[in-house]
C-alpha cells in the first residue's frame, strides 16, 4: 500500500484521475491511457465513477498504476487532470499534497491557485484544438485525445504503443487515426515543450501484464453463459446489468450462427419487465433449455414471486444480480453488496437460495459456467452476484481457461428410454438420499407427464392440502440445501489460519482486504482471511469462525447483511464478529478496512 | 409389488388415427362448481385434442392462477401441465416455447388473470406473436375470492352482493384486434359446436391465437343483474362467423353455396371453413372487425365466431431466426465456442 502522505518518486506506483463531463468522449481517452499503461506490461486498475445520465453531468475515472498488482483503488489521488470546471474545486481538495494538477489554461482559473502544496500543469488544450482542428464536435472529441497526448509525455507512455491502440480502435476508419494521433502528438510536445517530463510519479516499462486480459466482468459472465451453452436469455434492461446480456447478444452473434443454416442457436427475450423475464427464464428452463437472466436489486424485488414458484416447484434459473446502490432506484450507477439478504431469502414463505459470490471477472465467467450446472443439478434457482464495480470496471485478470472435456451437468433428467423401464414416474420423490428428486422434461412422453404447480404438492406432485404430506416436502427441501452447501464453491482463505483475529470478506471487497492483509501483517498485525464464495456455507466457513476469537466481517452495506447471514445460518457466536461496513458507492479501498481493524484493536476489542 | 395393469379397454368407444379414444385426452377431476362454465371448455379442448389426434404428449399446457388455470389439470393428462402464477402464463409461454418449438402450447387464462394482473402479460404475447393456443375463459368476475368485479365486467353490471360495476370493461378481443393478433375469437362455453371448430383452429393456427370463452361463473356470477350470466349471455350473442375445422389430411367435404363460405388455410396446411351468416362481414379485414365488434356491443351483443384471421405475420421463432431444431436439443458441441475461440475473445481484451 503506497504511503498516503505525499505523492513523489513513485514510479510504477500512482493514481491519475480524470474529471470529465460525461458525453464528451472521454472514455475512449481514458481507456486509451489504460489501456497503454497495460501493455507496456504494468499492472493498472481502472475505475468508472459515472452518472445516471447521458451527458453533461460530472464523470470520473480514476487509473491506479500498481507495479505490485494490488487490485483495489488506493483512495488517494497524485495527479488530477481536471477537465470539468464545473468539479474543480472538489477536484482539486481530492489532490494528494504533492500530486500534479493537469488543467486546460486556455482560460484563467485563479482558483487553482489556492493550494502551495500542488503542482500546476496547465496546458491550452482548447486553444491548441481551435487553431488544429475544425468544427465543434472535433474539437471537444480532440481536446480528450490531446490530454491523453499531455498524460503520455507526463508518464513516459510509448507513443507507439499509443498509435497501435488507436489504429485498433479505428482500424475501419483510417482518417480517425491520423486526426487522433496528430492531437495526441500536440499534446506530447506541449507538455514537452514546457514541464519538465517525465514526472517523478511515471510508468517504466515491466513485463507484469503477459498472459492477461484487461476485462468487465459483466462481459465475462456473458461469456461464461455461452460457454454453459445457455440458449435461453430473458431480461429487462437495468444498469449495471445491462452490459451483461449487450456482451452475451455479441458473443452469440459471433459464436452462435449455425454456419450450414445461418439460424441463431440462442433467443434472447427483451421482456416487458423483470416478472416476465424470470418467468421466461423459468418456462424455458422448465422446458429443458438453459436460461438465465441479468438483473440488479429493484429487478430482484420484482422477481420474487417466480423466485418462490422456482424454489417450489424445483426448476432451475440462474440469475445475475449485478449489485447497485439501494434502497429504491438508489444511486443506480453506484456500487453496493447490498442484495445478499434479499437474493438469500428472496420470496414468500420458507425460501432459501443458492448464491454464489464472484470477486473478479474471473470468477464471473467460472461461475457463470458453475452456476447452470448447480441450476440443474439442484433444481433450484441460483444467483450469480456481482455489483458494479466488478460488472462495470475493466479487471486485469489472468487469462481465462477453458477445458475442452467439459460437459454440462444436465442433472436429474430421466430420459424416454429410463422411463419405459420404470413402473411410473413421480416428480418428488428422493429415490438418492441427496433431496434432490428427478424430474422429466415436456415432450418426452405421456409418462413421464406430470402437472408442475406452486401450490401445495405432495412427494408424488399431485396436489395437497395434507400438512403432513406438505410437510415432509419441505423437510426434503431442506435436505437439498444441506446437498448444496458441499457443491457451491468452497470459500478461500489466507493466512496461517492459527491467528487470533480472523477477516471474513466477500466479492469485490477482496483486492482491499488482500491488500490490507498485508499491510497489516507488515506492522506486526497477525490476522487470516476467509472470502466466501457461496451460501449456503459450507463446513469450511463454520470452521474459520470457530478457530478464531474475534473475526472482522468485511462488507459493502450499511446492515452488515453478510454478518447477518453468518449469524442465521452457522452456529458462530454473534459477539465474536465485528462488522466493517463500507456503503458510500464507491469501491473499497484498503485503507479503510486497516484503519476499521486498527481502530478496533486499539479499542481494545480485538487483541 | 408388481401387477400388471388392466388395458384400457371402452366398448364401442370411437378411436382417433392414432388409436386413442376421447378419454385419453381427458385429465383429472374437475374441483370446480357443479355446472361451471369452465368445465364445458375443458370438454371442448379435449374433444378438440382428440378430434385433431394429437399426441398427448406433444401438447404443453400452461395457466396462470384462478378457476379457469386451474383446469389445465383437467385435461390431456399426459401432456406436461405448468400451473404458474396469477397472470405470468404469458411469460412462461414465451421462454417455453422459446426452448422447444415443437410442442403444441395451450395456455389457458382467466379475466383477472388475463386483463387485470396480466394485461401487461397478454398484451406482449400478442405483440410477440408466440405460437400458442391462448384460451380465455371470461366470467366477469373473481371466483377463488368471492365474488369481486374483474375488468371485464361491463358498467352496470350487478355483483352477487348487489354493487354495481361502474368502470369501462377491457375486452380482450378488442384489445387482441389491435395489438395485431392474427387469430382472434370468441365464443360461449355452453355452446360446444362453435367452441370446438374454433379451438382445432386455434391449434393449428401458427402464432398467438386468442379465444376468449365467455364461461357464466354459476356461483357469483349467474344472476340477474349480472351480463355474463348464462341467460343474459343467450339473448346477446350475434354470431356473424361459424366456423367448420378440416384437416388437411381429409377431403374438404363441406358443401357451402358461393358467396356463403371462406376457405382458409391453416399454417399446418389445415383449412378452416367459414360460414358467414352475417354476408357482410370479412373475417380477414382487421379494421372491418374492430369496428364490427364495437358496434354490436353498442347494442350490447356479444359478436361470436372467428372475428379475425389475418394474413401470415413471422411468429416469436421466425423473428429471432432460431433453427427448426428445438433450442433444448441443438448438441453442445454447436453452443460452446471450446478453448480455441476462449483465445480469439481473449485477444481482443489486451
Amino acid at each position: 500500500m503506497p504511503d498516503p502522505e505525499r505523492a513523489q518518486a513513485r514510479v510504477n506506483d500512482f493514481t491519475v484521475k480524470f474529471a470529465n463531463v460525461n458525453g464528451t468522449g472521454s472514455a475512449s481517452a481514458n481507456a486509451l491511457i489504460m489501456k497503454s499503461i497495460f501493455r507496456m506490461g504494468v499492472p493498472v486498475v481502472g475505475k468508472n465513477f459515472f452518472p445516471s445520465n447521458i451527458q453533461g453531468l460530472p464523470t470520473w475515472y480514476e487509473i491506479r498504476v500498481t507495479a505490485e498488482g494490488w487490485r483495489a483503488r488506493s483512495g488517494r489521488v497524485d495527479i488530477m487532470v481536471a477537465m470539468n470546471p464545473e468539479t474543480y474545486a472538489r477536484d482539486l481538495r481530492d489532490l494528494a499534497p504533492g500530486g500534479w494538477l493537469v488543467y486546460d489554461s486556455t482560460w484563467p482559473r485563479p482558483a487553482l491557485l489556492s493550494r502551495p502544496d500542488i503542482t500546476l500543469i496547465g496546458v491550452p488544450l482548447a486553444q491548441l484544438c481551435q487553431e488544429h482542428f475544425e468544427g465543434a464536435r472535433a474539437r471537444i472529441l480532440m481536446k480528450n485525445i490531446m490530454y491523453a497526448g499531455v498524460l503520455a509525455a507526463l508518464l513516459d507512455l510509448d507513443l507507439e504503443v499509443m498509435r497501435g491502440l488507436v489504429a485498433e480502435s479505428y482500424a475501419k476508419k483510417p482518417a480517425l487515426v491520423e486526426a487522433n494521433m496528430k492531437a495526441i502528438t500536440l499534446g506530447y510536445d506541449y507538455a514537452r515543450a514546457n514541464f519538465a517530463c517525465p514526472l517523478p510519479a511515471h510508468v517504466e516499462r515491466l513485463d507484469c501484464t503477459r498472459g492477461h486480459v484487461m476485462i468487465e466482468g459483466n462481459t465475462a459472465a456473458a461469456l461464461g453463459c455461452v460457454f454453459a451453452g445457455a440458449t435461453v436469455g430473458a431480461w429487462y434492461p437495468i444498469t449495471p446489468s445491462t452490459s451483461l446480456m449487450d456482451a452475451f447478444k455479441a458473443f452469440c452473434t459471433r459464436y452462435r450462427v449455425d454456419p450450414e443454416t445461418g439460424r441463431n442457436n440462442y433467443l434472447i427475450v427483451q421482456a416487458e419487465d423483470e416478472l416476465a423475464a424470470i418467468g421466461a427464464v423459468i418456462g424455458a428452463s422448465w422446458n429443458g433449455a438453459r436460461a438465465f437472466t441479468p438483473t440488479s436489486g429493484p429487478g430482484i424485488s420484482l422477481m420474487n414471486e417466480f423466485i418462490g414458484l422456482a424454489y417450489y416447484a424445483e426448476i432451475p434459473a440462474v440469475l445475475f444480480d449485478v449489485q447497485r446502490v439501494g434502497p429504491s432506484t438508489g444511486m443506480p450507477t453506484r456500487t453496493q453488496q447490498c442484495d445478499l439478504m434479499a437474493c438469500a431469502y428472496a420470496s414468500h414463505g420458507d425460501t432459501r437460495h443458492v448464491l454464489l459470490f464472484p470477486a473478479d471477472p474471473e470468477e464471473c465467467f467460472h461461475f457463470a459456467v458453475e452456476a447452470f450446472d448447480l441450476a440443474e443439478r439442484l433444481q433450484t434457482p441460483v444467483f450469480v452476484l456481482l455489483d458494479l464495480d466488478i460488472g462495470m470496471n475493466d479487471w486485469m485478470i489472468p487469462d481465462l481457461q477453458w477445458d475442452d472435456a467439459y460437459q454440462p451437468d444436465r442433472g436429474k433428467v430421466l430420459t424416454a428410454e429410463q422411463l419405459e423401464g420404470m413402473e411410473k414416474f413421480h416428480r418428488y420423490l428422493d429415490p438418492d438420499g441427496d433431496g434432490i428428486p428427478w424430474r422429466t422434461l415436456p415432450g418426452v412422453g405421456s409418462k413421464g407427464a406430470y402437472f408442475t404447480r406452486g401450490s401445495g404438492h405432495n412427494k408424488l406432485g399431485s396436489y395437497t392440502e395434507d400438512s403432513a404430506e406438505y410437510q415432509e416436502v419441505m423437510e426434503r427441501l431442506v435436505a437439498k440445501f444441506r446437498t448444496a452447501a458441499a457443491m457451491v464453491p468452497a470459500a478461500v482463505s489466507d493466512g496461517t489460519g492459527k491467528a487470533k483475529l480472523g477477516i471474513v470478506s466477500i466479492g469485490s471487497c477482496d483486492g482491499a482486504v488482500r491488500e490490507a492483509l498485508d499491510a497489516l501483517r507488515r506492522g506486526g498485525v497477525a490476522i487470516d482471511y476467509l472470502r466466501v464464495r457461496g451460501f449456503p456455507f459450507g463446513a469450511e466457513v463454520e470452521a474459520f469462525l470457530a478457530a478464531h476469537e474475534t473475526v472482522f466481517v468485511v462488507e459493502q452495506n450499511r446492515d452488515a447483511q453478510l454478518k447477518s447471514l453468518l449469524v442465521l445460518e452457522t452456529p458462530v457466536e454473534k459477539r465474536k464478529l465485528h462488522s466493517i461496513l463500507h456503503y458510500s458507492g464507491l469501491p473499497l479501498t484498503a485503507q479503510y478496512v486497516v484503519d476499521g481493524v486498527t481502530a478496533a484493536i486499539s479499542r481494545g476489542q480485538a487483541a | 409389488m408388481t401387477f400388471i395393469a388392466k388395458p384400457k379397454i371402452h366398448r364401442g368407444a370411437v378411436r382417433n388415427e392414432l388409436g386413442l379414444t376421447r378419454r385419453d385426452y381427458e385429465g383429472g377431476m374437475s374441483t370446480l362448481c357443479a355446472g361451471c362454465g369452465h368445465d364445458s371448455v375443458t370438454a371442448a379442448i379435449v374433444q378438440a385434442c382428440f378430434e385433431l389426434a394429437l399426441p398427448p404428449h406433444t401438447v404443453a399446457k400452461l395457466s396462470g392462477i384462478g378457476c379457469s388455470s386451474k383446469t389445465t389439470a383437467y385435461f390431456v393428462s399426459g401432456a406436461h401441465g405448468f400451473n404458474s402464477v396469477h397472470g405470468r402464463m404469458p411469460a412462461i409461454a414465451a421462454g417455453a416455447i422459446a426452448a422447444n418449438r415443437r410442442l403444441r402450447y395451450i395456455g389457458v387464462s382467466g379475466d383477472g388473470d388475463s386483463l387485470s394482473i396480466g394485461l401487461g402479460q397478454l398484451g406482449h404475447a400478442v405483440r410477440r406473436n408466440i405460437d400458442m393456443l391462448y384460451m380465455l375463459e371470461n366470467n366477469g368476475v373473481y371466483g377463488l375470492t368471492k365474488g369481486q368485479f374483474s375488468a371485464s365486467a361491463d358498467v352496470g353490471s350487478k355483483s352477487k352482493k348487489g354493487e354495481r360495476n361502474d368502470h369501462e370493461p377491457i375486452d380482450p378481443v378488442l384489445l387482441a384486434l389491435s395489438l395485431g393478433a392474427t387469430f382472434v375469437a370468441r365464443s360461449f362455453s355452453g355452446d360446444k359446436e362453435q367452441l370446438v371448430p374454433l379451438i382445432k383452429a386455434g391449434l393449428s393456427h401458427r402464432g398467438f391465437a386468442l379465444i376468449d370463452v365467455l364461461s357464466p361463473c354459476v356461483t357469483f356470477n349467474d344472476h340477474e343483474g349480472s351480463t355474463k350470466s348464462y341467460a343474459y349471455v343467450r339473448e346477446h350473442l350475434q354470431i356473424p362467423v361459424a366456423a367448420d375445422y378440416v384437416e388437411s389430411r381429409r377431403e374438404i367435404t363441406v358443401d357451402y353455396g358461393e358467396g356463403d363460405s371462406v376457405s382458409v388455410e391453416m399454417h399446418d396446411g389445415a383449412h378452416i371453413v367459414l360460414r358467414k351468416i352475417d354476408k357482410s362481414y370479412e373475417p380477414t379485414n382487421r379494421a372491418r372487425a374492430l369496428a364490427y365488434v364495437q358496434e354490436h356491443a353498442q347494442r350490447n351483443e356479444y359478436v361470436t365466431g372467428l372475428i379475425y384471421v389475418g394474413t401470415y405475420r413471422r411468429d416469436f421463432h421466425e423473428r429471432h431466426n432460431t433453427p427448426e431444431e428445438p433450442l433444448n436439443s441443438v448438441p453442445y458441441g454447436k453452443l460452446c465456442p471450446g478453448s480455441g475461440g476462449l483465445s480469439e475473445v481473449l485477444a481482443r481484451y489486451r
